[in-house]
């Protein structure tokens, strides 16, 4: 009988997750909305043009961060509504492979909420990362910012998200654990943000020391999490 | 553990001694603070907040390092001692509070020397994240579970945490960094120390040193007695349930 590698194992649960994502479209239909919303709200209250163009990739990221919280709440609602997290362990699943299927299927719908949400910042508060169709450097450091910070953003809310999964009293617990940890990651993507779409007069060279800020953050916990989740799912 | 628990405190010759120091340490840098020490040459008078917000700064960061190797302790020690775990968790409520004190001693001072309650550069802002970070694991610790789940799931927030703060730190530094004006308002005030303000100082950081201690294991007892109590109510609770089921 052959043993599953850690890889088709992670990617099993990804595609898990997703799909029951694909089905249900609570991140789609509600999440999505939200940080819609939010953009909308950040041009009600900070009432000022220049403003929004200049901290539009702030402004992005908070609006990321806060859906951060409902995506992972609804991923381990998931799993723990029916002792299904409780089944997989029993079953002997690789809590390890856990770990990176979760934060996986997780990346990967903070990817599609990040696109949509430049998306919108581009509409409404009039940024671009390409402001000449010539250089592709502020594309190029976007994507990139985007990538590193989502895989962080992923390890990390998949880690603290499963520390208190099915535990009572969790849901507001679940912000102020994680925001102190996602500094890093906040200055970063914002700064390389701020770089990528010359805000304020930033320059695209600028912003590549904080996406290194954020592959060491991604890398960090990371490994932190594959170390670490088997413990916090064990009880 | 059993005669302690018939006095009427948990306080023992170790923690008088600790009780002791602290009270003549913090008695002399209350009178010596106030009355006896010179005021600085720059800062006047404000200067005296130092001796409050020095120590108690000091032991806040002392407290998060017992935190994380206490949490260590439990977590990679081969019978997973619960005391441990109590440690870690008493260090961090004291640490919290000292921390607050550092917070708005040094938001008094700022007010008084700068001008102003807060400035965003590297230490400070770190400071405060620190904080939070603290106040979230003492949330964790107030969920539900038995004390090995509460244990595990605290000690594992306590050991991330001291890799993500020197990675929040790192990247405030970087970031303050962008913001050129902090060179003109020094953190460290500039103080330039009369033996007897040094010596006042030294005093402050010992005498506060040794009311964590006491304060800690105190806490820590505390702890104990009260896990032991909730598990006795449990055995209680189960026995009634048991009679209820015996036959007349």
């Amino acid at each position: 009988m052959s043993h599953p590698s850690l890889g088709s194992v992670a990617l099993a649960i990804a595609g898990k997750d997703l799909r029951i994502e694909w089905r249900s479209r609570v991140v789609i239909n509600q999440v999505l909305p939200f940080s819609g919303l939010v953009m909308v709200m950040f041009a009600l209250a900070l009432d000022d043009d220049a403003m929004l163009q200049r901290t539009a990739g702030g402004l992005v990221w908070l609006a990321t961060l806060f859906s951060l919280f409902m995506i992972v709440q609804r991923s381990y609602a998931v799993d723990t509504q029916d002792g299904a997290l409780d089944a997989m362990r029993v079953a002997g699943v690789d809590m390890q492979a856990m770990f990176l299927g979760k934060s996986l299927a997780l990346a990967a719908q903070l990817f599609v909420l990040e696109v949509v949400l430049f998306a919108v910042a581009m509409v409404l508060y009039r940024v671009s990362p390409l402001p000449d169709e010539s250089t592709l450097a502020g594309f190029v450091l976007l994507v990139t910012t985007v990538i590193c910070a989502t895989l962080g953003l992923g390890f990390v809310g998949t880690l603290y998200g499963g520390l208190i999964a099915g535990a009572k009293g969790r849901d507001s617990l679940l912000p102020l654990l994680l925001l102190p940890v996602l500094a890093p990651v906040l200055l970063g993507a914002t700064r390389a943000t701020e770089s990528a779409l010359r805000s304020g007069g930033a320059v695209v060279a600028e912003g590549w020391p904080w996406v290194a800020v954020l592959v060491v953050f991604a890398g960090v916990f990371g490994v932190g999490g594959l170390l670490s989740f088997g413990a916090l799912i064990e009880e | 553990m059993g005669s302690q628990a018939t006095r009427s405190g948990v306080g023992t010759p170790a923690t008088r001694v600790f009780g002791v120091i602290a009270t003549l340490a913090l008695g002399w840098v209350v009178v010596g603070g106030i009355f006896v020490t010179p005021p600085d040459v720059v800062q006047g008078e404000s200067v005296r907040i130092m001796y409050v917000h020095v120590p108690t700064a000091w032991v806040s960061y002392l407290a998060f390092i017992v935190t994380a190797v206490a949490s260590a302790g439990y977590l990679f020690g081969r019978r997973h001692s619960l005391g441990f775990d109590r440690v870690a968790g008493a260090a961090a409520q004291v640490g919290v509070s000292f921390m607050a004190l550092t917070l708005i001693s040094g938001s008094l001072w700022g007010r008084l020397t700068w001008g102003t309650f807060w400035e965003w550069d590297p230490r400070l802002t770190t400071t405060a994240f620190l904080f939070v970070t603290y106040l979230g694991y003492l949330a964790v610790r107030g969920l539900d579970g038995t004390p090995a789940q509460r244990a595990k799931r605290s000690a594992i927030v306590a050991l991330l945490a001291v890799f993500e703060i020197p990675l929040v730190h790192f990247s405030v530094v970087l970031w303050r960094s962008l913001h050129q004006e902090a060179s003109v308002l020094s953190t460290d005030g500039d103080i330039k120390m009369d033996d007897l303000m040094l010596f006042t100082l030294l005093v402050g950081v010992v005498g506060f040193t040794a009311l964590f201690m006491w304060l800690v294991s105190h806490r820590q007892r505390v702890m104990a007695l009260r896990d032991i109590v909730e598990s006795r109510r449990i055995d209680v609770a189960m026995a009634e349930r048991v009679a209820e089921g015996t036959p007349l």
